[in-house]
């Protein structure tokens, strides 16, 4: 199961006065399992990569593979793709319709043609999967709590029993508590089920503490792909592209300028914590600072 | 998916007739248009011509957009030409069996569509030189006589700008939702009418909260700047007449006077 994306180009308003270039030459390759995050500036094409990895946009150039399948062929089943690859918008709350929470996770299910009692089935797995409260099952959608309503949401798609889970910015609008909760529970997700999961969020803080592989765009194209640890080395280009590296890592650097011989690789603050008191442990007899 | 969509044609450019009193274009579009019916001779068409070639030339507003309006009104033009056609009485051009086409029938036809065309062609150049909120805010000065008679002019014109101004941010909207619901299987195209009418619901659903909810925020933020209708309310940036708005109407009422004298002495 991967998906791959070859030399992709996408050009927003073809053939008119206000032409854009969404997306310059990404090749790409998304294994099985892996958790990603893609950060990226406002306007850099994190929402346009995305939506060509189910479908939704079609590339103006390139290709796309599932499975070595190419997507655009016409022969090739995009629904399938789609209940393959789960696509969360950012918002999602935003889509739900439903009289009740448990009718409105069904609507996947039911659209991939499962029968009544499988939908159900799988509505109430999705629903347990993301930690959502029984006794709320038949609530209508528009009672709930901004948490709820996008647990609600992630669960609509999870039922579809996505190989690849992506997340456009699931905690734009919580507060922290509702957005560690939903971090926690994706990464839960990951580590039981196997499936893979991108990221796609502003927070550095929150890439640093889950994804084993960061994506960076700037202006439609891939400017890093590595591990956190080694993309967050280069913290002074990402400033240049209007973003910046966790706090941590300013604090590390900072230490080491100031002469203290810490490891700058830190990017979470339990990893820092560790380090510094290695650290000071060193040289808890020097007294020479 | 649905960008391509587009409501309120302002073009955007520098020209005088996009530097005119939204007033002067409104009541220079009326005047151009009753005019379209004053005259019944080759000559007033002459004149018209002349005075929309030379309006399209100052507003440097590429033609084929004037022309893009044209496509709305195809089928009304199609049934007037054919109506005026075959169906108005006089000395016959061609006739096949019962029908006939008849030498004041092709007249007419021919000067009606042209009519037709220059109706659209003009008041597509106000919209096209206008911003739609000029254009609300040039009616609500037009009508505020009719304040007088207790018609809430300010709220009609404040209701315009405010529904002119949720067109686009709606077919966002939708957009988003549409794509939402088809990542999750949902299926806009196929089946029958019933069918397709019942694939609405997952999008018309989210789509109303959404629009009540932006509704609700929108008076609320009014209200929180002591927003209260038009009474003693005034303007940031008040319509005034400059020296062109003045011109336009000259050249507005000569050309008037000129389709008038033209039907009285011809």
């Amino acid at each position: 199961m991967s998906i791959i994306l070859d030399k992709v180009n996408y050009i927003y308003g073809s053939g008119t006065a206000y032409e854009i270039m969404a997306l310059k030459d990404i090749n790409l390759v998304i294994e099985d399992g892996q958790f990603i995050g893609i950060i990226g500036h406002t306007g850099s094409g994190k929402s346009t990569l995305i939506q060509h990895l189910n479908g939704l946009i079609k590339a103006t150039s390139g290709g796309i593979y599932y499975n070595g399948e190419d997507i655009s062929d016409s022969d090739f089943d995009k629904k399938k793709l789609r209940s393959k690859v789960g696509l969360v918008f950012q918002y999602p709350e935003h889509q739900l319709f439903e009289v009740n929470v448990f009718e409105d996770v069904c609507f996947g299910p039911r659209n991939l043609g499962l029968t009544e009692k499988e939908a159900q089935l799988r509505a109430f797995e999705a629903l347990r999967m993301v930690g959502f409260d029984e006794e709320l099952f038949y609530q209508s959608p528009f009672e709930l709590s901004g948490g709820q309503k996008r647990r609600v949401a992630i669960a609509g798609v999870l039922a579809m029993k996505p190989e690849v889970l992506i997340l456009d910015e699931p905690t734009a609008g919580l507060d922290p508590r509702g957005r560690d909760e939903i971090l926690d529970q994706i990464k839960k997700l990951h580590e039981t089920t196997n499936m893979s999961v991108i990221l796609v969020s502003h927070s550095m803080e929150d890439v640093a503490k889950y994804v084993s592989r960061l994506i960076v765009m700037n202006q439609g194209q891939i400017m890093f792909d590595d591990t956190p640890k080694e993309v967050f080395r280069h913290y002074k280009k990402l400033e240049e592209i209007g973003l910046a590296a966790p706090q941590v890592t300013y604090i590390m650097n900072q230490l080491n300028e100031k002469g203290i011989p810490v490891n700058t690789n830190a990017t979470t603050i339990e990893e820092a914590k560790e380090e510094i008191l290695r650290v000071f442990h060193n040289r808890k007899d020097e007294p020479s600072f | 998916m649905i960008r391509d969509i587009t409501i309120g044609q302002y073009y955007p450019q520098d020209s005088v007739i996009h530097r005119l009193d939204p007033r002067t274009k409104l009541v220079g579009t009326l005047v151009y248009i009753i005019s379209l019916f004053l005259f019944h001779n080759f000559m007033g068409y002459i004149i018209v011509t002349l005075f929309l070639a030379g309006m399209i030339h100052a507003s440097k507003v590429p033609f084929r957009f004037m022309v893009k309006g044209l496509r709305a009104i195809i089928v009304l033009l199609m049934i007037t030409v054919l109506f005026n056609m075959f169906l108005t009485p006089g000395e016959p051009l061609v006739q096949v069996g019962f029908i006939q086409i008849t030498k004041e029938g092709a007249r007419i036809a021919v000067f009606m569509s042209i009519r037709l065309v220059y109706l659209i062609i003009g008041s597509s150049m106000m919209t096209l030189t206008t911003t739609p909120n000029q254009l609300t805010d040039g009616l609500e000065s037009l009508l505020a006589p009719l304040k007088r008679v207790k018609v809430p002019v300010h709220e009609i014109a404040m209701m315009m700008s405010i529904a002119l101004r949720f067109i686009p941010i709606l077919l966002e909207e939708t957009d988003k939702i549409m794509k939402a619901q088809i990542a999750r299987g949902a299926d806009f195209e196929s089946g029958n009418l019933i069918k397709k009418a019942k694939s609405l619901i997952p999008l018309l659903v989210p789509l109303f909260i959404s629009a009540f909810r932006r509704a609700n925020d929108l008076a609320m933020a009014m209200e929180a700047r002591c927003y209260s209708g038009g009474e003693g309310r005034t303007k940031m940036k008040p319509l005034l007449y400059q020296m062109n708005d003045y011109r336009a109407y000259a050249i507005v009422g000569v050309y008037l006077a000129a389709i008038i004298a033209m039907g009285i002495l011809l």
